[in-house]
């Protein structure tokens, strides 16, 4: 899989490329317009994260460009603009989803996944890790084949480590994921570790080959044992 | 009081001034002439007689006054020398009157065949009293009648000069920075009203100006902040997934990452804040605040679980309103959140759908909150650090936005009101 990141600032770039590199894409980037427009029609690539301001021009150029050349590029806009007018217009113009920074790594390899896997129209919209699946379609837990009843946060959080298989997940990213807007505050911490640990409990229930790790008390982790 | 009633005391008091001086000056002056004139029908009397006194020596007899109005006796040369020819006022017994009354008497002596004679001649007065309170009389009147046409003047005329000025002083009462961008002109052409708007226009001016530059400031910077805090939280991220970190170092950067975390929720309620005020949402629609509060009490019942709080919704009425849904959903959000959170263990919170009005009342351990704080920036009355202190501010930013009304009342337990006008 090769991804472009299209994004001005120095230290995001690197940050982007190196946690992307983790989940084993190549990944090339741009720094300006102009670099970016020759590398968009040049090469070919999986995904696209676009950033809207750039040096020498709009990232929505670079995405009106695509759209008159008919490439089917799959792209993901990162920008500092969270107006609902910039994301209608990029969305509007073909690009797959949108990302307001700041944002978590973490979301930005689940917003990754989830559109390479959008393209892929052969066979089921499942992710697998040792011998549990969550079979996105229908939101079905399967351990061994066998489906396991979830709540729906429970499913939540259980696909946003799937998506984010052996990284750290923070505590706060995995919130945003599940509850959206409405975990900015108080004592969440504790809620969350209640949850993930009725989760553990069940998982280990149905003994799954999976195991959720506490991470330095930030975060967890999602691995084989 | 009114700038027509303070010029109408300082005329008042100025014109009774002047008119009393004026009266006391020509009161004298008059006095002066009738005197005047008197002594000399007296000075020609005393020539007809003294000529008739050569013909007939039976006026020279005539020692008092009686019927006639003159009266000589003769004198030694010495005393006739002695008298100087003198006017003076007096006093005589008035038959028609029956008293005294003040006459003008001439006093002078004048030679006759070797003889001298002293000669009084006398002529009645006007009655200074009655001059006076005629004069007073008039006066009074002359004053009254003034003030009266003053006042008349000032209701009719004044009124009419003055009304561009109470116009202009109408719409700078009304003048909202947020609403408005500029008064409407003014009919007149007097320069000083003239002036006055022109002054008001830049003074309104050089205001919105400075007041859209602190708008945009705000959402400026908050929104320049977005990719450094991205840095920095990515980074941290990346840090934190190094195989060879030691424990210490972890720690520290994971207590970084959550102060990011905080900074990156304040920095995002500010710009929506900063956008709310700037009234950068427009898209509204008809949003049924029934299913938005069932959706996000689904949304919290974890937390509520969590925290083993009741949460219930008691529809009496169903609301709908005429609004952008994303701040429907977080004017909600916020304040059932703040319910939740703000609770106690075992606690309750209560969310009320009445005709056009939601209620969200819930149990606290805190007593009754200051109405006037609560929905400023930066109000946080918990100890908790994770709280922005903008929610509440945000939910009135955005009644204000929509023009509903908000309150908040302890009836034993907070309740916050909503009112969709």
């Amino acid at each position: 899989m090769k991804i472009l990141v299209i994004e001005d600032e120095k230290g995001l770039r690197e940050a982007i490329k190196s946690s992307l590199e983790k989940e084993s894409y190549v990944v090339e980037t741009a720094s300006d317009f102009n670099t970016a427009l020759e590398k968009v029609f040049v090469y070919e690539y999986d995904c696209i994260l676009l950033d809207i301001m750039l040096p020498y021009g709009s990232g929505l150029d670079i995405l009106k460009e695509l759209k008159e050349k008919q490439k089917t590029e799959n792209v993901i806009i990162i920008s500092a603009k969270d107006s609902l007018d910039d994301k209608l217009a990029g969305l509007s113009l073909g690009a797959d989803d949108y990302l307001t920074k700041p944002f978590y790594l973490a979301e930005l390899n689940a917003r990754v996944k989830a559109v390479l896997r959008r393209n892929k129209l052969q066979g089921k919209n499942t992710v697998e890790m040792s011998n549990i699946c969550l079979d996105l379609d229908e939101r079905l837990f399967l351990v061994d084949n066998q489906v396991v009843p979830l709540t729906r946060k429970e499913f939540d959080i259980l696909n946003y480590f799937l998506l984010n298989q052996r990284r750290l997940v923070t505590r706060t990213a995995l919130a945003e994921y599940v509850w959206g807007d409405h975990i900015d505050q108080t004592d969440n911490f504790d809620f969350i570790y209640s949850q993930i640990r009725n989760l553990k409990k069940k998982l280990k229930a149905v003994q799954a080959e999976v195991e959720i790790r506490a991470v330095y008390g930030i975060g967890y982790k999602m691995v084989e044992p | 009081m009114k700038l027509l009633n303070q010029s109408l005391a300082y005329l008042t008091v100025s014109i009774f001034v002047i008119v009393s001086i004026w009266a006391a000056v020509f009161y004298s002056n008059m006095l002066d002439e009738i005197h005047d004139s008197i002594d000399d029908g007296l000075d020609n009397y005393r020539l007809l007689i003294i000529q008739k006194a050569q013909k007939d020596t039976l006026v020279l007899k005539k020692h008092t006054f009686d019927e006639s109005n003159y009266a000589i006796q003769e004198i030694s040369k010495s005393i006739a020398l002695n008298i100087r020819d003198t006017h003076q006022d007096t006093l005589m017994y008035m038959l028609n009157e029956e008293k005294m009354e003040p006459v003008r008497m001439l006093t002078t002596a004048f030679e006759l065949d070797k003889r001298y004679y002293k000669l009084r001649v006398i002529s009645s007065m006007v009655e200074e009293d009655d001059q006076i309170s005629n004069l007073l009389w008039s006066t009074s009147w002359l004053f009254i009648i003034l003030v009266v046409s003053i006042i008349v003047i000032n209701n009719l005329v004044l009124r009419k000069l003055w009304k561009p000025f109470y116009g202009l002083l109408q719409q700078l009462k009304e003048f909202r920075i947020d609403k408005n961008t500029s008064i409407p002109p003014i009919q007149t052409t007097t320069q000083e009203f003239v002036e006055l708007k022109q002054a008001c226009d830049i003074l309104i001016a050089h205001t919105l100006e400075t007041y859209n530059l602190q708008k945009q400031f705000t959402e400026n910077a908050a929104h320049e902040l977005q990719t450094p805090l991205a840095i920095i939280t990515n980074k941290l991220e990346l840090l934190l997934e190094e195989k060879q970190l030691p424990d210490e170092n972890a720690e520290v950067i994971t207590q970084v990452l959550q102060t990011t975390a905080r900074l990156k929720q304040f920095n995002k309620s500010l710009l929506l804040l900063s956008k709310i005020e700037n009234k950068q949402f427009f898209d509204n629609q008809l949003i049924s605040i029934n299913q938005m509060a069932q959706n996000i009490a689904g949304d919290l019942e974890e937390f509520a679980q969590f925290k083993n709080i009741t949460l219930t919704i008691e529809q009496t009425d169903s609301v709908e309103v005429e609004m952008d849904a994303h701040l429907a959903s977080i004017l909600v959000s916020n304040l059932v959140k703040n319910a939740i959170f703000h609770n106690v263990e075992h606690g309750n919170v209560t969310v009320n759908l009445s005709y056009r009005a939601l209620s969200i009342s819930n149990t606290s351990q805190s007593g009754e909150l200051d109405e006037k704080v609560i929905f400023k920036r930066f109000f946080n009355n918990s100890e908790s650090q994770k709280s922005t202190g903008l929610g509440l501010a945000i939910v009135y930013a955005i009644c204000k936005l929509y023009g509903f009304g908000i309150s908040y009342s302890y009836p034993g337990r907070h309740c916050f009101e909503i009112r969709f006008s």
